[in-house]
């Protein structure tokens, strides 16, 4: 690793960008490797030109700081090495293998910026696979990237803010929407405070509520989700849940699904930066240090791939990271200016949120054994259990290369936790003691053509 | 919080739930299995052919359709061929003329 090769930011969202920000003012130049086309990342995700729509629109409350977001990108850009369209699929010290449009090439590195977000949390509920039935985040993005609705009567299904909000947009879009909550966010008095002192980003949720409300949408709260039906196409047509010991079965189109987010992890795993297990958001996450280094030598975390906190502390500990990253070699940097502060007390309402709307460990417990886990393997609860029970191992490597879950092509970032919160629930063991799935390069399928150079 | 933000907090009271206007868009046709779809330019082939066809691939392990699931190409499973055999993920592609494509693999179709 020579002083010569660049400082290199996985992610183009509110922590990559923000991180940017902070090297280019130092005089830095920075590669930025995004996935998407333009930057954004998923909460500032942009549609194509043809499809695009009005900040407000597309961002609602959050039009102000979508519109902020934009002109700190596109006043970046002169002074960015940014790389649109662009995913990392192995990382080792010093070096990032990429692909770009079909065509492989590396990326050396002094120092890394991990800025890799969060997708959806999912709980296998039995006939998830078929058409029609995409995770929560999915489902707003078909809406905000494409002007698009996944069906026009949607059961959301699941737990978490995030639920409230692509409710609500679907049915100012003009959706049919039930709301399924699996828990009861409001059931504990104690956390309504905490709760409150979220101020705006409380307000919102309220909102939300009360809108869906207002409009006479179905929102239920303590609902368990028990079964997707099918058409004769195979296709999502009807959603089975109890209530209350009621069973119910609702006629829809389609379904979205979302338990919660979890960390995009793998480049970090790949690098060999440790990893802890934090209860509240019941997920093995990367440490770092409070600016955001992390153990493995050069590497930096930042946004929700580091801890699910929301976009507002991505971006504020994306800047923590490039900051202490200028401190490391040698270089002024601005003050903190309260920074610190802002996170301590956006982690505070995020505990309250966590705490509101926890993983409903015992919907994972209570699946069905005909419950596809890994959709890539076609590995149901039921083989997963038969496994652990012959093999008498609960260690989740080993459970995988026994019954293949969690080797498809996803790498297990759909059923790892699942197939963990079932071995744990099993043995009664502590669900630390299970583990947690090794990322293995390639992060993202490509063809041996690509690899090869041919294409 | 401001008064004009605060006021808007309030404002749900007067806004109807309307219909998501799609602004009428450029199209593009898309050759799928040898039919033609009409898809709008800027959209992914995912949603392209969640609207058209309904489906993208058939599941490797047994006769099930899928059609994709995260759409922020973390699950791959809607990844699907090109004519010349070629693959390609729905959910990163865009439509564009002249795409031809398959949802079975090459060697499954006649």
């Amino acid at each position: 690793m020579t002083g010569q090769e660049p400082i290199v930011i996985v992610g183009a969202g509110p922590a990559g960008i923000a991180a940017a920000g902070v090297l280019v003012a130092a005089g830095l130049r920075p590669v930025v490797i995004d996935q998407a086309g333009t930057g954004g990342g998923q909460i500032f995700r942009r549609p194509e030109p043809q499809l695009s729509r009005t900040l407000e629109d597309l961002y609602g409350f959050d039009a102000r700081r979508a519109r902020r977001f934009r002109d700190d990108f596109h006043r970046l850009l002169p002074n960015i090495d940014y790389r649109p369209r662009t995913e990392v699929w192995d990382a080792k010290p010093g070096v990032l293998h990429l692909v770009d449009n079909g065509v492989v090439g590396i990326q050396r590195w002094s120092r890394l910026i991990l800025a890799t977000g969060a997708m959806d949390r999912v709980i296998p509920i039995p006939g998830w696979t078929a058409p029609g039935v995409y995770s929560l985040g999915g489902a707003q993005i078909a809406l905000k990237a494409e002007a698009s609705l996944i069906g026009r009567k949607v059961v959301f299904s699941g737990t978490g803010p995030l639920l409230y909000l692509v409710s609500y947009q679907y049915a100012k879009a003009g959706a049919e929407v039930v709301l399924l909550e699996a828990g009861r966010p409001f059931s504990d008095p104690g956390n309504l405070l905490p709760l409150a002192s979220g101020g705006l980003g409380f307000a919102k949720g309220v909102y939300y509520m009360a809108w869906l409300r207002a409009h006479g949408v179905r929102l239920l709260t303590d609902s368990s989700p028990i079964e997707i039906t099918h058409d004769r196409h195979g296709r999502a047509a009807g959603f089975v849940f109890r209530r209350r010991g009621v069973v119910t079965r609702l006629p829809c189109d389609a379904v979205a699904i979302g338990f919660g987010l979890q960390a995009e992890t793998q480049i970090a795993d790949l690098l060999g930066v440790a990893f802890h297990f934090a209860d509240l958001q019941r997920q093995w996450l990367p440490v770092a240090d409070a600016e955001g280094r992390a153990s493995a030598e050069g590497v930096y975390l930042a946004g929700d791939g580091l801890s699910v906190r929301g976009s507002e502390v991505a971006a504020l500990s994306g800047e923590a990271a490039a900051m202490a990253l200028l401190k490391d070699i040698g270089r002024p940097r601005p003050a903190m200016f309260g920074r610190h502060r802002v996170i301590r007390r956006a982690d505070r309402f995020r505990h309250a949120l966590d705490r509101a709307f926890p993983f409903p460990v015992t919907a994972v417990c209570d699946l069905d054994d005909r419950a596809v886990v890994c959709r890539c393997e076609g590995v149901t609860a039921g083989a997963i259990r038969a496994t652990a029970s012959s093999s008498g191992e609960t260690e989740i490597n080993r459970i995988k290369s026994f019954c293949r879950v969690g080797m498809g092509r996803c790498q297990g970032r759909l059923c790892g936790p699942v197939a963990a919160e079932l071995l744990a629930g099993m043995a009664s063991e502590n669900i630390q003691s299970v583990g947690r799935l090794r990322s293995q390069a390639p992060l993202k399928p490509l063809p041996l053509a690509t690899l090869a150079g041919t294409r | 919080m401001n008064w004009e933000r605060g006021m808007k907090m309030f404002a749900w009271l007067d806004t109807p739930a309307r219909s998501l206007e799609l602004r009428s868009t450029c199209r593009v046709d898309v050759l799928v299995d040898g039919k033609a779809i009409s898809a709008r330019l800027g959209e992914t082939v995912l949603t392209a052919l969640r609207i058209n066809v309904g489906h993208l691939h058939a599941f490797d392990f047994a006769p099930e359709a899928r059609a994709g699931f995260c759409q922020m190409s973390a699950c791959q499973d809607c990844w699907l061929w090109r004519l010349d055999g070629t693959r390609l993920r729905a959910c990163t592609s865009l439509v564009e003329t002249g795409l031809e494509l398959s949802t079975m693999p090459p060697e499954q179709r006649q």
